[in-house]
């Protein structure tokens, strides 16, 4: 653990996410927007919800998390510092050449379970892994996060067909539903709506949360397990740069680096965020 | 080659609890045996290729040892990016098996047919590429990628292949196998052509030319021993396949002798053109129209070796 350890969830995220525009600036990587949209998600998870031990990265009866839109790494590498998987001062390495921690996660890194950047493989992987611990008889979850624009992957309909043939209710998967994909609205490019509907067609037990409520985040995810006869899909309404004034849903920032300036007007309204400020939530959108 | 696996599998699965099977809905009734004595190792993962490898991976990274199984081009290129990514990069023990691989379904058109699939996964880092010659070493092959616990890649023929080796053979992934030694000329034959190759010995030595016939069933990683003692010991070295010429087995050799030093003038490279092909009829008509039979080879290599 680091020195977050006694930090809620919402402070957390906010440290988290001050953190994550730092590294963008620092490292040079973009994809800063995206990182931001889903960092509550990830905080909640790794705060509270995800059972792993960092001494123990490949310990067989950890909770899995595979962060399947892997261009918001930095979101990730937050959270496996938090942990203990890194160390903090690992984070400065971000997009350094010889660094582990690269712009997509690597599995070569302590906490990364799998591969990911390019969309669409970390649910049939989910898939696997939710598998697995039904024939050998382990009662660890499967959490994938996923982004709305990697919904136009014909793989992630693939494995919302498979997980919900084979009953896998010990797995979880999120949509960080932003809105917003590399080049344009989501809902536009592939016709994305009704994203619920077409994910309650398919056999999945969906919930329709506000993805900055760390409320809901955690009470979408109670009862994910084994026992279970249908997988979870929680269909996250969020801002693509969320808690960032300025980025907040500005598609720009999906590739935009910020500068020096930017990162101190960023983390000065994030440590306000931090001491309990009131934040403004996202209402959920209707279908 | 089918009944083969399907037999090696349920064997198999007794011996190692971590085997799981899991199948592109194709193979019925082929896999019942299987079924029948492990029930919750057995998925059809229907006609989605792209999830069910990543399923595999999934199952590989909790410590199962998963195989895939459905028709050569849709468990190859189909999902190439789940093999590359999910499979090679972690470098995790998944068998992906093709059934009907080179021209086996030559009838069932260019869909069907695999001639590109050894040149796109002997590219990727981890993975091994075997192509057992017969029913026998089919079962040998997948004994031994469990063995070996690393992302392998077995290409399997059609159903009712004839059984060549008249007794088990010793098999290791890497290290080809000698059927019949010879003099003049060596033949590394890559799995379902070895028939073709010993016809083409006999032939050969009819006319005086005596000739070495190997199964050189891994094309990667590649037999340095074998090929070392063929460029040196020989006048010449033929590598035989159902595949195409361009990144094929015979490419991977050329690459190999180019590291090596070795004269690869010696070299004759015999498999299929850079076309698709159509209207080819069964297997034998299409071997017979690219020129993948004894007696278009022999005459091939009597001119190599003058």
């Amino acid at each position: 653990m680091s020195d977050d350890s006694d930090l809620d969830s919402v402070q957390l995220a906010a440290r988290f996410r001050a953190r994550v525009v730092a590294m963008s600036h620092a490292g040079n990587a973009a994809h800063l927007a995206s990182a931001l949209s889903c960092v509550d998600i990830v905080a909640l998870l790794y705060h509270s919800v995800l059972n792993v031990d960092a001494h123990r990265p490949t310990w067989p009866d950890r909770d899995r998390f595979i962060l399947s839109k892997g261009h918001a790494a930095a979101a990730l590498y937050v959270a496996l510092a938090y942990r203990g998987f890194i160390e903090p001062a690992a984070l400065d390495t971000y997009g350094q050449a010889g660094s582990l921690l690269e712009e997509h996660p690597s599995p070569k890194l302590p906490g990364v379970e799998a591969a990911t950047g390019s969309l669409g493989h970390g649910l049939p992987q989910g898939c696997g892994m939710a598998l697995a611990a039904r024939i050998l008889g382990r009662s660890y979850r499967s959490f994938v996060l996923m982004s709305d624009g990697e919904c136009n992957e014909g793989s992630v309909w693939e494995a919302c067909l498979f997980a919900a043939a084979q009953k896998l209710g010990n797995l979880c998967a999120f949509v960080d539903f932003n809105k917003w994909q590399a080049t344009g609205r989501s809902r536009e490019v592939l016709a994305l709506d009704p994203l619920v509907d077409k994910f309650r067609s398919f056999g999945w037990e969906v919930r329709e949360i506000d993805g900055h409520d760390h409320r809901q985040i955690a009470d979408a995810v109670r009862g994910v397990s084994l026992q279970s006869s249908a997988p979870t899909m929680v269909v996250a309404h969020t801002v693509k740069g969320r808690g960032v004034s300025f980025m907040e849903d500005d598609n720009n920032w999906h590739y935009r680096i910020p500068t020096a300036d930017e990162v101190q007007r960023a983390q000065a309204e994030l440590a306000l965020a931090e001491v309990g400020a009131p934040n403004k939530l996202v209402q959920p959108v209707p279908a | 080659m089918r009944n083969a696996f399907a037999a090696a599998i349920t064997r198999l699965g007794e011996a190692d609890p971590n085997l799981v099977m899991l199948a592109g809905d194709i193979g019925n009734r082929l896999f019942d045996s299987f079924k029948d004595r492990h029930p919750l190792r057995f998925y059809n993962c229907g006609v989605a290729e792209a999830n069910m490898t990543g399923v595999a991976a999934g199952l590989a990274a909790s410590g199962l040892r998963p195989i895939t199984y459905t028709i050569t081009p849709f468990n190859t290129l189909r999902c190439l990016e789940q093999i590359r990514l999910d499979i090679c990069y972690p470098n995790l023990p998944v068998i992906v098996v093709g059934t009907g691989s080179g021209l086996s379904y030559a009838g069932l058109g260019a869909t069907h047919h695999s001639m590109e699939d050894i040149a796109v996964l002997r590219t990727l880092p981890n993975m091994h590429v075997v192509c057992p010659a017969d029913p026998i070493e089919v079962g040998l092959a997948v004994e031994d990628a469990l063995r070996l616990g690393r992302p392998t890649y077995i290409r399997l023929g059609k159903k009712g292949e004839p059984v060549i080796h008249a007794a088990p053979p010793a098999f290791t992934i890497g290290r080809g196998i000698e059927l019949r030694a010879g003099d003049d000329v060596a033949i590394l034959s890559v799995g379902n052509m070895l028939a073709v190759a010993l016809q083409t010995a006999d032939d050969l030595q009819a006319q005086g030319v005596s000739a070495q016939v190997v199964s050189m069933h891994t094309v990667k990683p590649l037999d340095d021993a074998l090929l070392c003692a063929a460029f040196t010991g020989k006048k010449a070295v033929v590598v035989l396949e159902e595949h195409g010429l361009t990144g094929g087995a015979g490419s991977a050799v050329l690459e190999w002798g180019n590291a090596q030093e070795v004269d690869l003038r010696k070299l004759l490279c015999i498999g299929g053109p850079d076309r698709f092909l159509s209207g080819c009829g069964g297997q034998r008509q299409a071997r017979a129209s690219l020129g993948l039979t004894a007696a278009d080879i022999v005459p091939r290599i009597l001119r190599r070796l003058n």
